[in-house]
């Protein structure tokens, strides 16, 4: 009894911790997504609930539970409701495999990163199936344009994660932090090498989140708010909190892969007896500011240059780099494939 | 225990979302249930130790080609009603068919003699010193590298049919030039005129 009984109540303890952090922290996410945008365009954000409206993220959670849930006639109702959860289950699902510090993941697995890739993939499906159950002219546009988009995308990020795998020699995400733990400190890690790969992960996270300058799942100029028109008060919110949740995901990822996850970026004493969540969650946050950033000043993407970036140059360049990155590794011994 | 209560919740799912597949009314809806069965079916093989497939079924399967499925589908507008009406009377052929196979199913496989020397080729377990993705990696780029490359070249071959079946060039279309545009300065881009007055350019 007690020998599954205990790691069972373990595993329950660690994924509660990582959820209610997790949320806590996407609350302020989205607050600094704001407040940095406000900032950017000379205005000031959200100011008013608490201090320097800090709040701001708990009173809108409020707002959305307390408002009524409106179903349109010609909706399917079934798929209708199940697309904001599929999509706010499958981004906090993602957050299983990621080690926010060494050794500390819900689940160790050995595809850790195959794992996220295809948790990512599915992230599409909440997109389609809201799009289209909605009935209604402007989400389907939207779910049709995400559908085209984010498995363009996904093709380069994919390549850009064998180029990492390639010089880390393995697809569990504690082994790639611990590769790139060459006492070099922040030198060290794959953004300096792989520093093309790092360019376009980041632009893809971005496409593949559907964050501006690839927002067009959701361009309001052209059509409302996209997939989510139809959606109101709790299945909105749940749409936003797998939009904000996958968001962090790729930035974890984007930390994990390339900026040393847990790993002091100076490796000598003082720094390094900083316990490594603490740098976790500070590469988590520059990932994100540079997201924020650039939804600020960069203008909205028209839909074929879109698909021109992801086919026609990320492709290329990034089909390219796997083969170089392969052969260099392969000439010189590098890297830990054996 | 838990190992085959998932077996069991894995199969009945998966088994049940697949006859869904057939009998959901509604197109989406089947493809969603068939979305379904791949996830179950992803669930199976990761009980078997498979963890590399069962990743790259959810990765390939679920993550693109049912996107594209579902892409298809949704925007097919077909009355499906209409086309089930003609339904019944297909059905003593379509049963005689499956009756058929069905037949032939178990005849191969209460013949099938398997020798012992293929069963244990086939059942030959992973080493333990590599995971499951490199055991899978070192038998694939090695003893079947050829099979392996044929089979990209199928692939390749098939993407190039479908483009040589859809692309069209239409002269008469602008297309943006990126390159072009980028080398655009302000000698080639800008051209002052100089406007008399009352006389215009």
């Amino acid at each position: 009894m007690t020998d599954w009984l205990i790691p069972l109540l373990i595993l329950l303890g660690k994924s509660l911790l990582l959820l209610v952090a997790l949320l806590i922290f996407v609350a302020y996410i989205l607050y600094a997504d704001r407040k940095i945008w406000a900032a950017v365009q000379m205005r000031r954000g959200p100011n008013v609930v608490g201090p320097w409206g800090l709040l701001q993220s708990f009173a809108d959670m409020l707002k959305f539970v307390l408002k009524e849930p409106v179903l349109p006639s010609g909706a399917n109702k079934g798929v209708f409701i199940l697309a904001p959860f599929v999509s706010g289950m499958l981004a906090l699902a993602a957050w299983a495999v990621i080690p926010v510090t060494d050794g500390w993941a819900v689940a160790d697995l050995n595809v850790g990163i195959l794992y996220i890739f295809a948790i990512s993939s599915l992230g599409v499906y909440g997109v389609i199936m809201g799009g289209w159950a909605s009935n209604s002219k402007y989400p389907f546009l939207a779910a049709l344009r995400s559908a085209a988009q984010m498995v363009s995308y996904e093709v380069s990020i994919g390549f850009v994660i064998i180029t990492v795998l390639l010089c880390a020699g393995s697809l569990n995400l504690t082994d790639i932090v611990r590769a790139q733990d060459t006492g070099l400190g922040a030198l060290g890690w794959y953004w300096l090498p792989l520093f093309p790969m790092f360019v376009i992960f980041f632009i893809s996270a971005l496409a593949e989140t559907n964050r501006p300058p690839f927002d067009l799942v959701e361009a309001e100029s052209e059509l409302v708010a996209g997939f989510m028109v139809e959606y109101s008060s709790t299945p909105y919110m749940l749409f936003m909190l797998g939009e904000y949740v996958a968001i962090m995901t790729m930035c974890a990822l984007t930390t994990i892969l390339f900026l040393g996850g847990w790993l002091s970026p100076i490796p000598f004493a003082p720094f390094t007896w900083v316990p490594g969540v603490i740098w976790f969650v500070l590469k988590v946050c520059l990932v994100f500011f540079m997201f924020a950033m650039v939804k600020a000043f960069v203008p909205r993407y028209r839909y074929d240059q879109l698909m021109r970036l992801g086919w026609k140059v990320f492709l290329p360049i990034s089909l390219f780099m796997v083969v170089l990155v392969a052969g260099v590794l392969q000439v010189t011994g590098w890297g830990g494939a054996n | 225990m838990v190992a085959a209560a998932f077996f069991y919740l894995f199969s009945t799912l998966m088994i049940a979302s697949a006859f869904m597949v057939i009998a959901a009314r509604n197109p989406v809806h089947s493809v969603l249930f068939l979305i379904l069965a791949f996830v179950n079916a992803s669930g199976l093989f990761i009980l078997l130790g498979a963890e590399f497939l069962a990743m790259i079924l959810v990765v390939v399967y679920v993550g693109a080609v049912a996107v594209l499925f579902l892409f298809v589908v949704m925007m097919l507008d077909v009355d499906f009603a209409e086309l089930k009406q003609g339904f019944l009377q297909y059905l003593p052929i379509g049963a005689l068919i499956g009756i058929m196979v069905a037949i032939e199913l178990v005849l191969v496989m209460t013949g099938w003699v398997t020798s012992d020397a293929a069963i244990a080729s086939a059942s030959a377990p992973a080493p333990d010193d590599v995971s499951n993705t490199a055991a899978l990696g070192r038998v694939l780029y090695t003893k079947h590298f050829y099979f392996f490359q044929a089979a990209g070249l199928v692939l390749l071959t098939a993407m190039i049919g479908a483009i040589v079946l859809t692309l069209s060039h239409k002269p008469d279309v602008k297309r943006q030039n990126i390159a072009d545009q980028n080398a655009r300065d302000r000698k080639t881009a800008v051209e002052l005129k100089k406007a008399p007055s009352r006389a215009g350019v």
